[in-house]
């Protein structure tokens, strides 16, 4: 028994709906209780679906419990065939059904379903969760249409490269894309078109769009793209073993991802490396141009983005991705690194132990807030619950990973993959930290005449993470005693902390009773530090004074924090 | 009114000439929440109390997915997961739901009242969470009230949850024989505040409401109580308190003018107060209420509504659009029929109203695309689906969570109605 006061993830036939959902043609009979159906609006309202979700539950009540449940199952799977005529039927059961044992699955395959093909779905409520469940019956309903299709033990694997021989353009299926996932519509459009760039076709994509007769195509084409590792895993992993497919793996989120994915793709298809994939001298590869952010990143504006603290939280394949851009490609510090999927916890593991930290694995979103608070970062890359996490921290937060919110599923084309991909997501990174730092304007001029009180912004009461445990921004008075003039440009980056005294924060509390105490030129030496560090100032410099048994801190004692900090 | 018998398949239909209804009872896929949902206004309304779900992932999913976006840093209420090894052994599941009540304590010294909330697995485990409170009553004594219910879809259906709540806080109850009136059903504060002022306006003696705010602030019950019930679905605590000695007053529920002009005008009566000082103290509430309602009311006129099974409030709310805001009623679904609860409200429906008790839930959207009525309220599973067939429609958990209660609120009440067919004749995309 373990208490949850809210999950990251759905049950496993939720998983299992968002592949049915996804399709068509395809229908899904649940044994579930009446309240089960709330997980139709998983989808109406977060996807904002124009249809219901292709799913007929059996609401059974405790007074059916008495009579018989597998009548009323079998009532259910004729009365959702005749209705919807589907072309291929998932009959599995919710949490409640899988206790009281009637085995829906064996009940569908004893009747007469007038020949469509019907998949039952074994989903154990009480030990695996959402992706696990929607990764099992992608695999499920795959293998169900392709078993009379596997070929023989001991035949040889087909050659990836044959598409040459067959004289036309190799081709691929993108695995994994399906409602409820992070820009899986999006992703899926500029991967199509990044493949045709390089004359790769797309055979099927699946379980998004894709009918049960796309999912039987799934072996004409020359390899498999595993788009979303949580979902799709299991199912490239089967193909590979029973048709001989290779798995294209890196998931192209981010220029060196993505570059990365052109390249396994070349290679799994033998097909020749283009010029403009081939690393240069520089180390750079000109199909990189293909989008604005190395540019962007590489200009002046970005140099304050230098060393910005970023906690990143999500599924494995979004974190990972994540903390590779944030770390290579924006050159930021990597502070915090983890995921609530256990199933590729090892993965996560591995990419926070290059950046020298330790993953953090869990499904508990208040474990997460507490280390996110602890690693006092200046942007959060996370689920719809650290954004509810960060913005009670006051800190900027970006949305890079299910689950999602409504306002995370946007109308404009927003995909995370390939070279259009980065393009959003260096807009969607930078933009909470030009908000930070707006806020800090704010704090900056409140004290001119012209400033309107109550001129706030929608970042509330909750002080920049740089600030936090300092009580500087709010003491009358404080602000302005040695602040500098306003920066002559106004532009966000002319705010920009001088490098030496963004020293790196330390996790410790605010002094008080007992602590060194600050003299009054200490006091005023610190007032003289732009106030948008000055907290991050105080603590480091506490930190040292305490550490060194100081009973006061002067002027010369924040120099030598400073000096210590800045090695 | 004739009721036709429960049939699994065709829904059966009759009319009763008596009372001029026609009911259907169906049977079939029900797209309601389970009484789990109850807990998202129940644990704002008492904030000293936590309700802890003995459920599975599922349970924890529903209640979050109900609430919407998480706006609390930790929410009162949460999710004893079953696992495995719970189901393997019930004297593993004891022990285990003691351990982690005995972390939530610890973690949250400010509960008052613990609720555990059964649900679809432990009950059919049998998971006996009676004897789980009365333990656990033992182990916390003197700190922490232990009680339980449950929610479970298998039992109740959404709205039913509270009514669960509230028999589970029944024997708690202090016995008082002093003249009073009960207010029974959660509503807004500021609503109930104002209910209150009216009521002393018009000299009750003493007003008292469950559940209350705080959840250890239990009002008395005894011969002297009359209970004004302010939300349909509580059968089982209306019965409860009649047990114990309280009388029940008919009115209509306190929707719209008229609706809340007669509940409060019920309570009166019941302590003998005359209808001058009735009429001196709301006639102006209702002449201003009717102004706020006018303009909605030239939206809604001649619309044609149909509403699906949702929160039992549909019966009320019924006869509020129909009577005050001029709608044409297509039909009025109801997940169940208490017509002792529903008696005032179901005698004002206008004669020939259908009803349909119970669901059959793709039967019921046939009836929806056949009949294209102006406006459908509905769960939200069903709505933007609608909408992208043309149809309005009006989320119906909007309702248990909005003031709406009220002679103030009755234009509130009927804008959340005209705002959908507002809407639709602002946009245009040519």
């Amino acid at each position: 028994m373990e208490l949850t006061l809210w999950t990251y993830e759905g049950p496993p036939h939720v998983g299992a709906m968002r592949i049915a959902t996804s399709m068509e043609g395809v229908h899904y009979v649940l044994h579930a209780p009446q309240g089960d159906t709330y997980a139709d609006l998983l989808f109406t309202m977060i996807e904002r679906r124009d249809r219901r979700p292709p799913v007929t539950y059996t609401t059974f009540q405790a007074r059916d419990l008495g009579g018989d449940t597998a009548e009323l199952v079998k009532r259910s799977i004729a009365a959702a065939v005749e209705r919807f005529r589907p072309e291929a039927l998932l009959v599995g059961e919710s949490c409640t059904a899988e206790l009281i044992q009637d085995q829906p699955g064996a009940l569908a395959a004893g009747m007469e379903l007038g020949g469509i093909p019907m998949v039952s779905l074994e989903l154990p409520a009480y030990s695996k969760k959402e992706n696990w469940g929607a990764a099992e019956t992608l695999y499920q309903l795959v293998r169900g249409l392709l078993k009379d299709r596997m070929p023989a033990p001991g035949t040889p694997k087909p050659d990836p490269g044959r598409w040459r021989s067959e004289g036309r353009r190799p081709r691929v299926n993108l695995l994994g894309p399906s409602l409820l996932g992070f820009r899986c519509r999006d992703d899926v459009r500029e991967i199509t078109r990044l493949l045709a760039e390089h004359g790769v076709d797309v055979t099927v994509v699946a379980p998004l769009g894709a009918r049960p007769a796309d999912l039987q195509r799934i072996p004409t084409a020359d390899a498999n793209v595993c788009l979303y590792p949580e979902l799709a895993g299991t199912l490239c992993g089967w193909l590979e073993r029973s048709f001989g497919m290779p798995v294209v793996k890196t998931v192209p989120i981010g220029i060196g991802a993505t570059a990365a994915f052109l390249r396994e793709l070349h290679d799994v298809l033998a097909m020749e490396l283009p010029a403009d994939l081939q690393i240069g001298p520089d180390g750079l590869c000109p199909a990189e141009r293909s989008s604005r952010l190395p540019w962007y990143s590489r200009s002046v504006d970005s140099t304050y983005l230098t060393g910005k603290r970023v906690f990143i939280f999500g599924d494995a394949s979004h974190a990972i991705a994540a903390a590779r851009i944030a770390s290579r490609e924006l050159g930021f510090e990597v502070v915090g690194l983890g995921t609530y999927s256990r199933e590729l916890a090892r993965e996560v593991r591995a990419a926070a132990k290059e950046l020298g930290l330790e993953a953090l694995i869990s499904d508990d979103y208040l474990v997460v807030e507490k280390a996110m608070a602890e690693a006092a970062p200046e942007l959060v890359l996370g689920t719809q619950m650290e954004r509810h996490s960060a913005k009670r921290l006051g800190i900027p937060c970006a949305v890079i990973s299910t689950p999602l919110h409504v306002q995370d599923v946007p109308a404009r084309y927003a995909p995370q993959m390939g070279w259009e991909g980065a393009n959003v997501i260096f807009d969607t990174w930078v933009h909470p930290l030009m908000m930070g730092l707006e806020e800090h304007l704010i704090g900056m001029f409140r004290h001119d005449f012209e400033f309107v009180d109550g001129h706030r912004s929608h970042l509330g009461d909750g002080a920049p993470a740089g600030e936090r445990g300092s009580v500087d921004g709010d003491r009358p008075g404080a602000v302005g005693l040695g602040d500098g003039p306003a920066p002559a440009t106004g532009a966000a980056v002319a705010v920009e902390p001088p490098a030496s005294t963004a020293a790196i924060a330390t996790l410790e509390p605010p002094t008080n009773g007992g602590e060194p105490m600050w003299t009054s030129d200490g006091e005023a030496e610190l007032h003289k530090i732009p106030f948008f560090v000055r907290g991050k100032v105080r603590r480091n410099t506490e930190t040292f004074a305490r550490e060194r048994g100081l009973s006061q801190i002067t002027a010369e004692t924040l120099y030598d924090a400073k000096a210590h900090f800045s090695r | 009114m004739v009721v036709s018998p429960v049939s699994a398949d065709a829904p059966s239909r009759s009319s009763d000439p008596g009372e001029g209804l026609e009911l259907t009872r169906e049977n079939g896929q029900r797209e309601v929440f389970c009484g789990l949902t109850s807990i998202v206004w129940l644990h704002r309304r008492m904030p000293d109390a936590f309700f802890l779900v003995v459920g599975s992932r599922t349970c924890a999913h529903l209640v979050q997915s109900a609430a919407g976006v998480m706006i609390f840093a930790e929410p009162r209420f949460g999710t004893a997961i079953l696992g495995e090894r719970d189901l393997a052994g019930l004297a593993d599941a004891n022990d285990e739901l003691d351990r982690l009540v005995g972390e939530l304590l610890e973690r949250r010294p400010e509960i008052r009242t613990l609720f555990l909330v059964g649900s679809c697995p432990s009950e059919v485990i049998k998971l006996d969470l009676a004897k789980a409170a009365e333990r656990l009553n033992r182990q916390h004594s003197g700190r922490v009230i232990v009680l339980n219910y449950s929610g479970s879809g298998i039992e109740t259906t959404f709205t039913q949850g509270e009514d669960e709540a509230l028999k589970a806080l029944m024997p708690l109850l202090p016995v008082d024989d002093a003249e009073q009136l009960l207010i029974v059903g959660t509503l807004a504060d500021a609503v109930e505040d104002r209910f209150m002022a009216l009521f002393e306006r018009m000299g009750l003696p003493r007003v008292r409401s469950l559940p209350p705010r705080r959840s250890s602030e239990l009002p008395p019950v005894g011969r002297g109580t009359r209970v004004l019930l302010a939300q349909p679905f509580l059968s089982g605590t209306a019965r409860a308190l009649v047990h114990r000695g309280a009388t029940l007053l008919e009115a209509p529920y306190p929707f719209g003018v008229e609706g809340s002009r007669d509940w409060m005008a019920a309570a009166a009566a019941a302590f003998g107060i005359g209808p001058a000082t009735v009429a001196e103290v709301l006639d102006p509430l209702v002449e201003r209420g009717r102004r706020a309602l006018a303009p909605h009311r030239e939206r809604l006129a001649g619309k044609r509504l149909f509403l699906m099974p949702d929160s039992q409030m549909e019966i009320p709310l019924a006869r509020f659009l129909s009577r005050e805001c001029g709608m044409e009623l297509v039909e009025v679904g109801v997940p169940y029929l208490d017509r002792q609860l529903m008696a005032a409200d179901l005698a004002l429906l206008p004669a020939g109203t259908r009803l349909c008790e119970g669901q059959d839930v793709e039967r019921q959207l046939e009836r929806v695309r056949a009949e294209r009525p102006d406006l459908v309220v509905c769960g939200l599973g069903l709505a933007n689906p609608l909408e992208a067939e043309g149809i309005a429609t009006k989320w119906s958990i909007e309702l248990v969570f909005s003031p709406i209660h009220g002679c103030d609120q009755a234009g509130d009440l009927a804008e959340l109605f005209a705002r959908p067919l507002r809407r639709r004749t602002l946009l245009n995309f040519a």
